[in-house]
């Protein structure tokens, strides 16, 4: 098995009418073992920034706590939060600096950049980047979702249609795949609110 | 063939290990205590690789009293827990420690909690959690019988059920086992499962 298959994930962001939606299941495994069921894999970075990581769940979390440590030092410096566009230039950086030993993880960010237009981005364990103007997916589901999304996916969704969307996507392709489900944690943000979502699918 | 599972009860958390040290074949001794206490309201229930498992704990637990006498007050568990983790992940690519983790502890503002800390410094907040061929035995025992709140009475019978269930079904099961808990009063040893004594040494 691979080292990116050891914890299981799935991951996927999609871009609506001046918002956006980024989602992830919800079971953290040791291989087959399920060792539990509320794990999060998307964190808030700043109120109109989050990031997704899939991959080995050690990584993912060390890889968290050096960005967030990045983006508070940014903010002392700068007095303001980091663009979207700017925060996957660093998670870039970061891994690629770590090219002949990278951490074992694919990050799907997903922020509001200026005049709230979305912006969502993945890229691979050394940093390259995908921009993507509908979705972006990411984990051992990955192309069950890359299939449903590119099917079900309209452009210009209201936030409602498209919380509705990508929680269908991502349920039917965490259905298929074994090593992640367990529900689904959604998160819709636009230029006012964020709502966070728990979904229930097949706990299994 | 290590066991060790925990659970987090009403206002307490219980802990419990087999007491076997194994060489290949040879068991060295079946009385050995692979629970160590951190500090007053902390516990470490430990798997692995013997050497890593006494150096690893000796080394958190002396970092965690050195936390106390420099600053006055002890860590949190959320705290211990997050610094066990570090210190894994740090050693990971240099130097692995093979040493499982269940980190039980008690504190007056949170009440009871359990992390779960694999050797590739996974680290998870759980209700219930198990490592090694044991684990198989005793999650699905607690799937079954968990439920939240749970008293001391319930809880131990609870870590019972799951001996019992690991030593008719695992082919090398271990003899012995420890129950440790922590609660307000702080951390203790509850009892021990013995089915195998260490022969008497004879006097000299």
């Amino acid at each position: 098995m691979s080292i990116f298959e050891y914890n299981g994930s799935a991951l996927v962001a999609m871009v609506g009418k001046n918002c956006f939606a980024i989602a992830s299941d919800r079971r953290l495994g040791v291989q087959l073992q399920t060792i539990a069921t509320d794990f999060q894999r998307i964190s808030k970075i700043h109120d109109r920034l989050f990031l997704g990581l899939s991959g080995l769940a050690t990584d993912a979390q060390t890889l968290y706590q050096r960005l967030v440590f990045r983006h508070k030092l940014y903010q002392l410096r700068e007095e303001r939060d980091m663009k979207p566009e700017t925060f996957a230039n660093l998670v870039s950086a970061i891994l690629y600096e770590k090219r002949f030993g990278p951490y074992f993880c694919q990050p799907v960010i997903a922020g509001l950049g200026d005049e709230d237009k979305p912006f969502i981005c993945t890229m691979d364990s050394i940093g390259a980047k995908e921009l993507a103007k509908d979705f972006v997916v990411a984990g051992t589901a990955s192309e069950s979702l890359y299939g449903a999304c590119e099917s079900m996916f309209k452009q210009d969704m209201e936030p409602e249609d498209l919380f509705e969307t990508v929680s269908q996507a991502l349920l039917s392709s965490v259905d298929r795949d074994c090593l992640s489900g367990w529900g689904g944690h959604v998160y819709v943000v636009t230029p006012t609110e964020v709502k966070e979502r728990i979904l229930k699918g097949r706990m299994d | 063939m290590e066991c060790v599972f925990g659970l987090v009860g009403n206002d307490f958390a219980v802990v419990a290990a087999d007491t076997s040290a194994v060489h290949s074949i040879l068991v060295h001794k079946s009385n050995e205590d692979k629970i160590m206490i951190l500090d007053s309201h902390k516990l470490i229930a430990a798997s692995g690789e013997s050497g890593d498992r006494v150096q690893f704990t000796e080394y958190i637990q002396k970092n965690v009293a050195l936390y106390q006498f420099r600053n006055g007050i002890p860590l949190t568990t959320a705290a211990a827990a997050n610094f066990t983790r570090g210190e894994l992940a740090t050693a990971l690519r240099k130097n692995p420690y093979f040493v499982n983790i269940l980190l039980a502890g008690y504190d007056k503002e949170t009440g009871p909690s359990l992390y779960y800390i694999d050797y590739i410094a996974t680290l998870h907040k759980v209700d219930k959690g198990a490592f090694g061929y044991g684990s198989y035995f005793s999650l699905a025992m607690m799937d079954r019988h968990y439920h939240s709140g749970m008293t001391v009475e319930e809880a131990i019978d609870l870590v019972d059920k799951c001996i019992v269930e690991i030593r008719s079904r695992l082919v090398v099961a271990p003899p012995n086992f420890v129950i440790k808990i922590v609660d307000k009063d702080g951390a203790k040893e509850y009892a021990w499962r013995e089915s195998v004594k260490d022969a008497a040494v004879a006097s000299a």
